[in-house]
């Protein structure tokens, strides 16, 4: 689940790791949802388009805004077309305001996670119900457990949230099989994370990592986004601050900008503005990169803290790895290759390499193909745990970069006599002030039995499980009596919500599903046809015999009936049946392509649209 | 002994019960223990027990898991490291340490006392020092001057820390042998240790705002 892409990727035993298209055919799914004027959601590349025209009704990275409240966001929402709730109360999870509604951010990430659990169900054919989902390494608990909480709202069984470094370690660990210290320098669309791993024998462990979530690709775009916004004031004399389908337009811009400046030495902008005017200008590396050095440099902190924390030096590290599409930029590798003395591993795709891991780890839990029988991974939570104590300083109990699962147990009294319940503060973060550490959640230990003051010996026991996520249990020791435990969790949402949420789309799920399955059916039949058409007026036709065509025609016919109805089931037996009538007829026009190819002469002629190479929607032909 | 881990019979994941760390992989209490075949044991160990491996059994051999993985992850580190391995075990041994540990001053600021401070006496003449160097720092800042000299000071303590790494060293081969007059040597140790530690952490402090 990326702040910027996201991918979905299957797990077939047997098969290696790779990547599904989208429907559109695309690898990448735009992290991007809006609503379109029927009010219904699109992901995607087609919300990526609504950004430039209804940006209001339009929601980017909303990974930035996960398990993150108000005070929190306030700098990033300054660029975001979008708006939050106006009745946000601090320590509440945010609303965000989409076409006359509402939604949390997990509600909006469970509709990207929806439309790759679709394009995982286009491509296998049946339904899919569990996943293995990504987050960055320095997510806290309440950004965790919201991605949790989006894979439920999306219909998903959730079987473990993997780093995202140690994802890649994984997928670069298969693809390489060597022992000894890796580096994973993972700079993404909205977070920073570097992790720092041993890998032995099939044995991932991570020794350290750590990260800044509030640092990535987003914040080079809104340095670039400002400059224009600056230029245009000045140059100009024009205010397009207040105009989100400007900005907008200006974003996408500047992106491609600077995407073409990791591989070219300048860059031309030249966007439309309103009134006719045209922004334009070039920006050469030699502008860009003293623009976006002090970005990068504050990924290198947390480089070193992680490195110290693992106990050993940058040169020792024996692997690099680079993940993230922000580490395509020049800059970025030249820094990384500076600090650890070496030049980075690049070979596998930096977008991809994340999701290639998760499917690892999904074979992992899968029970293991051959491949990955002998692997195991042993990740750490990123921020140590505490407890507010009196004066309000915070007690830790489980240290930062301490192997998961990991738990402690403390030890609870009352102060008043016949106190009934005791009132626990949790927190992440390495300060000394439960001030400055990020509130994880208020338990309420209820059931207390009611003594003298300092008598009951609540023991609380604080395990945080493999997904880096807490959880909590207490007994009150003399009457071994379990103690009720209500949760108010920090930015997010309780469990009762969840639930309803969950309900709420499967209501309309249900009847969803059916209407998708045959709008998708009749798109199929439609392309199958219109190829049909072409193949009629091609000299391939002419070489089927008297039956082949009438078997054809009888079986056209069929599919356009069903076409009309509302059976899904039905249009696509007679797509099958129609793909089967048409095999010949395919591969004559295959023949008589690659023959005129030879002979010089051009696809349209032949009759058909796509080369050789291409899945053809007639027949099954593949030249392997 | 070995505590139990799996039943002998149907090779499933038993109940986690309260034991030590040493029992937990099997292991006597001593201080000298081969570090590389611990690493190995938590490998193997690790390969069994992680709630990965349990991802499809039922639900109460993964709570299990869970609380043995977590188990197997504390005593881990906890023995994996040679100073908190030296604090188990004296722990163990039922010897509290002297209140410069980082959890004594915890406790103590959390009931808002003042934490008893005495300092080792090699170290009184440097503690000094360096607290004119910090009181320093805190009146008028850091200037090129002031930052040399605590940093030639942070490198002067840093090699003594790792010196005492000798010390206890010695000290363990010590107790391992059964001299328990090794006890109070480790105990010192540890305390200067911890003391030296805290000074370290001030100057970092004042160095790295």
């Amino acid at each position: 689940m990326g702040s910027g892409p996201s991918l979905a990727h299957p797990d077939a035993p047997g098969k290696g790791v790779f990547i599904i298209p989208g429907e559109d055919g695309e690898m990448l799914v735009p992290s991007v949802v809006a609503l379109d004027a029927n009010n219904h959601f699109l992901v995607g590349n087609a919300a990526r388009e609504a950004l430039l025209t209804t940006p209001d009704r339009a929601i980017y990275s909303v990974k930035r805004l996960m398990g993150r409240g108000m005070e929190d966001v306030q700098q990033e929402l300054k660029l975001f077309p979008f708006h939050l709730a106006e009745d946000l109360a601090p320590g509440e999870v945010l609303r965000i305001k989409l076409g006359g509604r509402a939604y949390t951010p997990p509600e909006i990430s469970a509709q990207i996670l929806r439309q790759l659990k679709r394009n995982a169900e286009r491509f296998f054919g049946a339904p899919v119900k569990q996943a293995v989902i990504t987050v960055p390494a320095y997510f806290n608990d309440a950004q965790r457990q919201a991605t949790k909480d989006a894979g439920r709202i999306a219909g998903l069984e959730v079987l473990r949230l993997v780093n995202e470094p140690t994802a890649a370690s994984l997928a670069y660990g298969l693809d390489r099989k060597q022992n000894g210290t890796i580096a994973v320098y993972d700079f993404g669309g909205g977070t920073f994370d570097i992790s720092v791993l041993k890998l032995k024998d099939g044995i991932f462990e991570v020794i350290a990592t750590n990260g800044d979530t509030h640092l990535g690709g987003d914040d080079i775009d809104n340095l670039l986004i400002a400059v224009a916004v600056e230029d245009i004031a000045g140059d100009l004399k024009m205010n397009v601050r207040e105009r989100p389908e400007v900005v907008q337009r200006l974003r996408r811009a500047m992106i491609e900008a600077k995407i073409a400046l990791s591989s070219q030495e300048s860059a031309a902008i030249d966007v439309e503005l309103p009134g006719g005017v045209r922004y334009q200008r070039t920006i050469t590396r030699e502008m860009f990169e003293p623009m976006i050095a002090p970005i990068v440099e504050r990924t290198l902190a947390p480089c070193r803290q992680a490195l110290r924390d693992a106990g050993i030096e940058a040169a020792q590290v024996d692997e690099v790895v680079l993940v993230g599409g922000s580490t395509r930029i020049p800059l970025v590798r030249r820094k990384v290759e500076q600090l650890f003395g070496r030049k980075p591993h690049t070979e596998l795709n930096p977008d991809e390499v994340v999701a290639l891991g998760a499917a690892v780890q999904a074979q992992i839990l899968g029970g293991g193909s051959e491949e990955t029988k002998d692997m195991l991974l042993l990740d750490v939570t990123p921020l140590s745990l505490g407890i507010e104590a009196l004066g309000g300083v915070t007690a830790k109990i489980i240290h930062r970069n301490s192997t998961i699962p990991a738990s402690a147990t403390e030890q609870f009294t009352t102060g008043v006599e016949g106190q009934t319940s005791i009132a626990i503060h949790v927190l992440q973060g390495e300060r000394e002030l439960a001030k400055d550490c990020r509130s994880l959640a208020r338990f309420d230990l209820k059931g207390v039995p009611p003594m003298p003051a300092g008598l009951p010996r609540i023991e609380v026991r604080f395990l945080i499980d493999a997904n880096g996520i807490l959880h909590v249990s207490a007994r009150e020791q003399r009457s071994g009596k379990e103690a009720e435990i209500q949760v108010q969790p920090s930015y997010g949402l309780t469990d009762e919500q969840v639930e309803s949420m969950i309900l709420d789309s499967f209501d309309n799920a249900e009847q969803d599903l059916a209407e998708r399955q045959l709008i998708e059916a009749r798109n199929e039949a439609e392309t199958i046809l219109t190829a049909l058409r072409k193949g009629r007026r091609s000299e391939a036709w002419t070489m089927l015999s008297f039956t082949e065509q009438r078997k054809i025609e009888g079986a056209e016919t069929r599919l356009r009936q069903a076409v009309a109805g509302t059976d899904h089931g039905l249009v696509r037996r007679a797509i099958d049946e129609l793909n089967q009538a048409t095999m010949h007829l395919a591969e004559l026009m295959m023949d008589a392509a690659v023959g005129g190819a030879l002979r010089g002469r051009n696809m349209e002629t032949t009759g058909i649209e796509e080369g050789p190479a291409a899945p053809h929607p007639i027949g099954k032909a593949e030249f392997s | 002994m070995r505590a139990e881990h799996f039943c002998g019979e149907c090779g499933h994941v038993q109940p986690a019960s309260p034991t030590d760390y040493f029992s937990f992989f099997g292991l006597p209490r001593r201080l000298e223990l081969d570090e590389a075949a611990l690493e190995r044991e938590f490998y193997t160990l690790s390969r069994k027990l992680h709630p990965d491996i349990y991802s499809r059994a039922s639900a109460r051999e993964q709570a299990w898991s869970l609380e043995k993985s977590s188990q197997l992850n504390d005593a881990y580190r906890t023995l994996h490291d040679p100073i908190s391995r030296t604090e188990y075990l004296l722990g163990l041994e039922g010897i509290e340490l002297e209140e410069q540990s980082k959890s004594a001053t915890e406790k103590a600021r959390a009931a808002g006392v003042e934490k008893k401070q005495s300092v080792p006496p090699e170290l009184l003449e440097e503690a000094f020092e360096l607290s004119m160097l910090l009181e320093e720092a805190k009146a008028g800042g850091v200037d090129d001057d002031l930052r040399a000299q605590l940093v030639s000071t942070r490198q002067s303590l840093t090699a003594r820390l790792n010196a005492m790494h000798d010390e206890l060293r010695a000290a363990w081969k010590q107790w391992d042998e059964g001299d328990s007059a090794a006890t109070a040597a480790m105990v010192d140790v540890l305390n200067r240790r911890s003391y030296l530690r805290n000074l370290l952490r001030e100057i970092n402090e004042v160095l790295n705002s």
